[in-house]
């Protein structure tokens, strides 16, 4: 007969089985976040666990910056206030312009008949943080489902284009910059209109215009802005300039590498913009012959 | 005298509670808004090995994967990145604790230098995985860093449990 000895140490179960439980779960996890992205409900749920103290983590810096404005002195603000003034009569001037052309340029979308674009809704945010990830360019805004942001949603400063909303808490919202590696941006070079994507060069801070043939016209000091022809980004905004083009004939493409316009490392406030809404839907691919309306496949069976 | 020839001191049992705050308070300074800033130590990595091998009884694999969770949440990292790192971290603090108490504190955050090491390279070898770029070997300072905190660290963290179970008014020290 078997006999057991009484179990004065129990202990659970040995750390050996016990680590191969958990690790198993944390890859189940991770493969399930990068492949599939099912953990996003997990996410959320943890992430506002962890809301309370990011709150509290938070509250010396901006304490700090309470104080530090606090301490602004009068000769610094009068100042600042005189270069605004300056820089509001140019600002003025140009102003007066762009009205100008605005509305001419109204006036020839109408002589066209093309459609007008509508003014988008905007959001302003604040920047509460970067992401610790060394292996990402992320930051998280103040701002989230209950202000109205959504997944995909473009994010910009004053200079230009930021990022994307990637991610949506109830109260705040990931922006991946478009210097992160898995970040791709469409583009257009103004000076002559050619389409290409910008790539985020990871760490470096930089983006990469992949693809380009090497005899493509691209020049340095070229400005990028966005094509629009996704619906995500509105058409027009400076996205970056480009720095330096290596031509190596043992290459088929150009390695040209651009600096964001955008202070994608500097800013605070950052203004969302919403989606826009009026986009015509995509065509629908079928295999049946075009003209044919395309036909829900359940229906096929009672025919 | 050297450091195995000193009289030992026993401790008085740790509690759950302040073991609680402390990790807490390290996952606080984990979560503070840093700003690029390179060469930050984890605190919640030394104080989860320092929990793991003081008191191996209430602190284990466990509580290390879920607090592991709640950092890959706030960081908005690859979820269960941590996790991962921080189990195999208390299982090697864990089976390794009777031999780490052995020796003096520098010698002890040598061992934790290895510990930290091996879950960082851990971490990184997953997002390598997940198609991530070699972030540089500035990665790896913050680790340097930890360890040289693990005697101060410790000492402070041990605090609460030497004070005196009985405050004796007429005692002279």
């Amino acid at each position: 007969m078997d006999y057991q000895p009484p179990p004065f140490f129990s202990r659970g179960p040995a750390p050996l089985v016990r680590l191969g439980f958990f690790v198993c779960l944390a890859v189940l996890l991770m493969v399930l976040d990068a492949r599939f992205r099912y953990a996003e409900s997990l996410r959320q749920v943890i992430a506002l666990l962890a809301y309370p103290l990011q709150r509290v983590a938070l509250a010396p810096g901006e304490m700090f910056g309470a104080a530090a404005a606090f301490f602004t002195t009068q000769v610094s603000l009068k100042q600042e206030n005189e270069q605004l003034k300056a820089k509001q009569l140019q600002a003025a001037n140009e102003l007066l312009t762009v009205q100008a052309l605005r509305s001419e340029n109204a006036q020839l979308r109408r002589l066209l008949e093309a459609r007008e674009r509508l003014p988008r809704e905007s959001t302003l945010a604040e920047i509460l943080y970067q992401g610790r990830d060394p292996f990402s360019r992320k930051v998280i805004v103040d701002k989230g489902r209950q202000q109205g942001i959504q997944p995909g949603q473009a994010v910009i400063d004053d200079l230009g284009v930021i990022g994307q909303v990637t991610r949506v808490y109830p109260l705040l919202s990931e922006v991946t910059l478009i210097t992160d590696k898995e970040q791709r941006t469409p583009v257009q070079v103004v000076r002559n209109g050619l389409r290409a994507i910008v790539y985020g060069g990871g760490d470096r801070g930089t983006l990469e215009l992949s693809y380009m043939a090497t005899n493509a016209d691209v020049l340095a000091d070229d400005v990028l802005v966005t094509s629009g022809i996704d619906g995500t980004y509105p058409p027009g905004l400076p996205v970056a300039k480009v720095s330096r083009i290596e031509q190596d004939a043992a290459y088929s493409f150009a390695k040209i590498t651009c600096v964001p316009t955008a202070g994608t490392e500097q800013n605070r406030q950052v203004l969302v913009l919403s989606r826009e809404m009026n986009l015509p839907t995509p065509p629908v691919e079928t295999e049946s012959a075009a003209g044919k309306p395309p036909k829900p496949k359940r229906s096929r069976g009672r025919e | 005298m050297s450091f195995y020839e000193q009289p030992q001191r026993i401790l008085l049992p740790a509690k759950v509670g302040y073991m609680a705050l402390t990790l807490v308070l390290a996952l606080l300074f984990n979560l503070l808004p840093w700003r690029d800033v390179t060469g930050l130590p984890d605190m919640v990595a030394l104080v989860l090995t320092f929990w793991c091998v003081h008191q191996p009884r209430k602190m284990g694999i466990g509580i290390a994967w879920f607090v592991g969770l709640v950092m890959d949440a706030g960081d908005s990292a690859l979820l269960g990145q941590h996790a991962f790192a921080y189990a195999f971290l208390a299982f090697a603090a864990v089976s390794l604790h009777r031999r780490i108490l052995w020796f003096s504190p520098w010698r002890q955050a040598a061992h934790v230098l290895v510990l930290l090491l091996l879950s960082q390279a851990l971490m990184l070898a997953v997002r390598l995985v997940a198609g991530g770029v070699f972030p540089g070997l500035a990665y790896f300072a913050g680790t340097l860093i930890a360890a040289a905190l693990w005697p101060t660290v410790s000492f402070l963290l041990l605090l609460p449990q030497r004070r005196p179970e009985s405050v004796d008014e007429n005692r002279p020290i």
